[in-house]
C-alpha cells in the first residue's frame, strides 16, 4: 500500500534543515511519495522510522548511472505503466553503435560524429546519450583507450569475452561505461568485473525466466546496478519481454527486474530499424541501441522520445515574443497566438506548410492553448495588446495589422481599441493558414 | 522464488464491427473488413486475444492537391484529381484495406463542389474498387450537413463509414447513416469526456454502438502525437475496464498529418541539420503510425505506398506470437 506525503511526513524530524536538498521535510515527504527521491538522502533520519517507511519508499525501478560527473547518463526510477498517470521520468539513453575495428581515424572520427551529433527542436537542444562500442577481434581494449580521449559521452563496452572485457576496463573504468552484457555462459566472470571495477553491468537472458534468474543471481553476488536485456529480435517479443518487465518492476516489485532496460533497434534497412526503435522507446526501454548513423533517421528517434517523456501535466512552453518564419520583412503579415508549445508550432508548420514569410507574435498564458487561455482569462485584449507594444514587433513592420486566432474573434474590436492595431480575424484552425494568406490576403485586408 | 508473468484481468473487450456490404447483405463490396474485438492491451498475446488486426485505410482527395513534396507525388502524379483512379491504384498497387474518400472539393472556400458532384465522385470510387469505403466531408460544418445526405444515399446499402459527427454537428450526418446503413465517425478533440458525450448523442439518435467509430485526432510526431497516443492509450484501458461508451474501435489519420509536418517536406537545402529529403517523410509517417498502433489504434489512414508497406509488415509481426 502506498503511503501518503502525510504519513511519511510524520515519520520524518520535521526540522526543515535541508540537508537532503529540498527545503522542507514536507516537501521532502512529497517527492518520497511521488518516488522521486530516496529515504537515504535524509542524514537525520531515525532507525524506527526508516524500518516504517522503506518498504514504500524504495522506487520500484532503480535508477542506474552510466559515465561520472558531467558526462554521466541517469536513466531508469520509472514509476508507472502509461504516462498519463504521472510521467516517464528519465528519458530513455539513445546509444550508437561504433564497431571496434575501424582504422583509428575512423573510430576517432566516427566517436567525434557522434558526439557532435545535436538537434534544435521545441527551444532545446537534443543529443545522443551513449557510445557503444562493439568488440571484434579482441580490438575492443583499443578502441577504449581511443573512446576515452575522444568521447564526451558515457561508453558501452559490448563483448561477450571477459578477457577483452578486462582490458578495455582497465583503460576506461573511471568513466564508468556499462558492461555489456553478462550471460549464462560468461556469469562469474562479468559479475566479477562489475564488481572489480565499480561499473554498472547489462545482464542478458535467451529467455525472460533466465533473465530474471540471473538477474537475482547478480543480486545475491552484490552486484546493484544493473541493465536488463531480454534478448528479443522481432516487435512481438520485445513488446511482451518490455511490458514484462515494466509490470514485474512497477506493480509486483519484483525486485530483480526492477532496473531499466536495454534493446537493439533491429530491422533490415533503416526505416525498419526506426520503427523498431519507435517501439522500444514507447515500450519502456531504458536504453535504445542502434547503428543508425544519419541525421534524417535519428531525427524521428529523438523526437519520438521528446514526445513520449514529455510530461502531460507540465506543457512545454516557447518563451513570449516575435519569432520567424520563413524571411519576414516589413510587409510580411503578423500573425498572433499563445505560448502553448504545441499550439505555437502548429503554428509555425502550418505558415512553413503554406511557404508564407511571417511574424509569429507569441503571448504568455502560461502553456496553455488559444481557446483555453481565453477561457482562463489569460489571453484578454489587455494582455496581447501588451505584448504587441513590448515584444519590439512595431521595430520590425511598417504596418499594423494582425491576424487573431478565429476562436477567439469576440477580441477583434477591444484588441483593437488596447493596441491601436487593425484586427483581421484569421482562420479558426491553423491548418486554415495557408489558404488563409493566399494572394486575395493583401486585397481582404486592404 | 520462480518468475511468472504477471497479467492482468480484464473484464471486457473492444467492440467488433464490419465495415462493407456485399452483395449478400445488400451492397456491393468484394471485402469487407472486421475491426476491434480486442481483449487486452495493443499486441500482448499472452494475456488476451487481438482477433482482427488493424487495418489500413490509403486516402483518395477528390481534387487534386497543391504543394506535395516530390517524395509522395511521383506514387500518385498520374491519377491526381481522377479519385476512382486514385483509389484503384491503392487498392491495386499498395494494398489498402480501405478508401479513405476525402471531398475537399467541397470547400466553399475552394472549388466549391455540388452535392451532386460529390454523389456522383463517391458512386465512380464504389464502381472502380471492392474495398470498403470512408467518406469524409470537407470539414465545413454547413456545406458538409448540405451535401451528406446525397453523399450517403450515392452509397446506400454498402455500410460505409461516414465522417465526421461531432458534438456540436452530429444530427444530419447520424440520420443520414441511419437511413442508408452506414457507419459513422464520431470526432472529439483530444477530449475523452467529449468522445464519450457524442457517443452518447449519436445513440440517443438510435445509432448502433456497433456502427460507430471513434477519432479524437491525431497530431503528428513532434507535433502532439504524444497527446493522441495517450488519448488512445486511455480510451483502450476505459474500453478495457468495462466502459460501454468508449468500447468503439479507434480510428488515426496518419498521412495529412505526417506530411504537413515542414520534417516531412523541406528540402535538404532549406534545412541541412535533417539530412536527406528523400526518405524523411515516410520515415515522418511510419514513425508516428507505429506509434499510434502500439497505443491501440485499430484504423490508420495513411498516405505514402512505402509507409503503408512498412506498417502491413509490423503490424503482421505484432499480431503473430513472440518468437521463441
Amino acid at each position: 500500500m502506498a503511503l501518503t506525503a502525510m504519513d511519511i511526513y510524520k515519520n520524518l524530524p520535521k526540522t526543515n534543515c535541508g540537508d537532503c536538498g529540498v527545503p522542507t521535510c514536507l516537501a521532502f515527504a512529497m517527492k518520497l511519495a511521488q518516488k522521486q527521491a530516496s529515504l537515504d538522502e535524509c542524514p537525520h533520519i531515525t532507525e524506527e522510522a526508516k524500518e516504517a517507511l522503506s518498504g514504500s519508499s524504495a522506487p520500484p525501478m532503480k535508477i542506474i548511472t552510466i559515465g561520472t560527473g558531467e558526462k554521466a547518463l541517469k536513466i531508469g526510477g520509472e514509476t508507472v505503466l502509461f504516462r498519463h498517470e504521472e510521467t516517464f521520468h528519465h528519458p530513455c539513453g539513445i546509444a550508437i553503435q561504433v564497431n571496434s575495428n575501424l582504422p583509428e581515424d575512423e573510430l576517432r572520427q566516427q566517436i567525434s560524429t557522434i558526439c557532435e551529433t545535436e538537434f534544435d527542436r521545441v527551444g532545446m537542444t537534443f543529443r545522443l546519450d551513449l557510445v557503444a562500442l562493439v568488440d571484434n577481434d579482441g580490438n575492443l581494449p583499443a578502441a577504449a583507450a581511443v573512446a576515452q580521449q575522444v568521447s564526451s559521452l558515457p561508453l558501452i563496452l559490448v563483448s561477450d569475452d571477459p578477457q577483452a572485457v578486462r582490458a578495455a576496463l582497465e583503460v576506461c573504468a573511471e568513466d564508468r561505461p556499462l558492461i555489456c552484457a553478462a550471460d549464462a555462459d560468461n556469469f562469474a566472470e562479468m559479475t566479477g568485473l562489475a564488481q572489480e571495477f565499480s561499473c554498472p553491468l547489462a545482464i542478458r537472458g535467451e529467455t525472460l525466466e533466465q533473465l530474471y534468474e540471473l538477474s537475482e543471481k547478480a543480486l545475491e553476488a552484490g552486484v546493484a546496478d544493473l541493465i536488463l536485456d531480454s534478448s528479443a529480435c522481432d516487435s512481438s517479443s520485445v513488446l511482451q519481454d518490455q511490458t514484462t518487465i515494466r509490470r514485474a518492476a512497477i506493480k509486483e516489485k519484483v525486485k530483480p527486474l526492477g532496473f531499466p532496460t536495454i534493446g537493439i533497434a533491429i530491422g533490415d534497412d533503416e526505416i525498419d530499424k526506426v520503427t523498431s526503435g519507435c517501439e522500444l522507446i514507447a515500450k519502456y526501454a531504458g536504453i535504445v541501441v542502434t547503428d543508425l548513423l544519419t541525421r534524417d533517421t535519428l531525427l524521428p528517434l529523438i523526437t519520438a522520445r521528446l514526445n513520449i517523456y514529455t510530461d502531460p501535466q507540465k506543457p512545454i512552453q516557447v518563451e513570449s515574443g516575435v519569432y520567424e518564419v520563413g524571411e519576414p520583412d516589413a510587409k510580411s503579415p503578423v500573425l498572433i497566438t499563445t505560448n502553448f508549445s504545441l499550439t505555437y508550432y502548429t503554428v509555425e508548420a502550418d505558415v512553413s506548410a503554406g511557404h508564407l514569410d511571417a511574424w509569429i507574435v507569441v503571448v504568455d498564458t502560461e502553456g496553455t492553448s488559444v481557446l483555453t487561455a481565453w477561457a482562463a482569462e489569460d489571453f484578454t485584449p489587455e494582455i496581447i495588446a501588451k505584448t504587441i507594444k513590448e515584444c519590439g514587433i512595431e521595430d520590425k513592420v511598417d504596418h499594423r495589422i494582425g491576424v487573431l486566432p478565429g476562436g477567439v474573434a469576440v477580441l477583434s474590436g477591444d484588441l483593437e481599441e488596447a493596441s491601436g492595431w487593425q484586427i483581421v480575424v484569421g482562420p479558426r484552425e491553423s491548418s486554415g493558414i495557408p489558404a488563409f494568406f493566399k494572394p486575395e490576403y493583401t486585397q481582404r485586408i486592404g | 522464488m520462480p518468475f511468472t508473468i504477471p497479467k492482468e484481468r480484464w473484464t471486457a473487450q473492444v467492440q467488433t464491427t464490419t465495415i462493407g456490404a456485399p452483395e449478400a447483405d445488400g451492397g456491393t463490396r468484394t471485402s469487407t473488413v472486421t475491426v476491434g474485438g480486442e481483449q487486452t492491451l495493443p499486441f500482448l498475446h499472452f494475456e488476451g486475444e487481438t482477433p482482427n488486426p488493424p487495418v489500413i485505410a490509403i486516402e483518395v482527395l477528390d481534387e487534386a492537391p497543391t504543394g506535395w513534396p516530390e517524395p509522395l507525388l511521383k506514387h500518385y502524379q498520374e491519377v491526381l484529381g481522377d479519385p476512382a483512379a486514385w483509389a484503384q491504384k491503392a487498392v491495386a498497387e499498395f494494398g489498402a484495406d480501405m478508401i479513405c474518400l476525402r471531398l475537399v472539393s467541397a470547400n466553399p472556400d475552394g472549388t466549391n463542389a455540388s452535392a451532386d458532384d460529390c454523389a456522383e465522385t463517391i458512386q465512380s470510387v464504389l464502381k472502380a474498387v471492392g474495398v470498403p469505403l470512408i467518406i469524409w466531408g470537407c470539414g465545413d460544418d454547413d456545406k458538409d450537413n448540405e451535401i451528406m445526405p446525397f453523399c450517403s444515399q450515392a452509397a446506400a446499402g454498402e455500410r460505409c463509414v461516414l465522417g465526421s459527427a461531432t458534438q456540436d454537428n452530429y444530427k444530419t450526418i447520424c440520420a443520414s447513416a441511419l437511413a442508408d446503413g452506414h457507419l459513422i465517425v464520431n470526432e472529439s478533440p483530444l477530449d475523452i469526456n467529449i468522445q464519450k458525450q457524442v457517443n452518447i448523442l449519436v445513440t440517443d439518435m438510435g445509432m448502433d454502438l456497433n456502427d460507430i467509430i471513434m477519432y479524437q485526432i491525431t497530431g503528428a510526431l513532434g507535433y502532439g502525437v504524444e497527446y493522441a497516443y495517450s488519448i488512445l492509450e486511455r480510451t483502450r484501458l476505459a474500453a478495457l475496464g468495462g466502459d460501454k461508451m468508449l468500447q468503439m474501435p479507434m480510428l488515426s489519420i496518419v498521412g495529412s498529418e505526417a506530411w504537413r509536418v515542414k520534417e516531412a517536406w523541406q528540402s535538404e537545402e532549406e534545412a541541412p541539420e535533417w539530412g536527406p529529403l528523400d526518405k524523411r517523410g515516410i520515415m515522418w509517417e511510419v514513425a508516428t503510425a507505429s506509434l499510434f498502433l502500439h497505443a491501440g489504434t485499430d484504423i490508420l489512414v495513411m498516405w505514402h505506398p512505402e509507409a503503408v508497406a512498412r506498417l502491413h509488415d509490423l503490424i503482421a509481426e505484432l499480431i503473430a506470437s513472440p518468437q521463441a
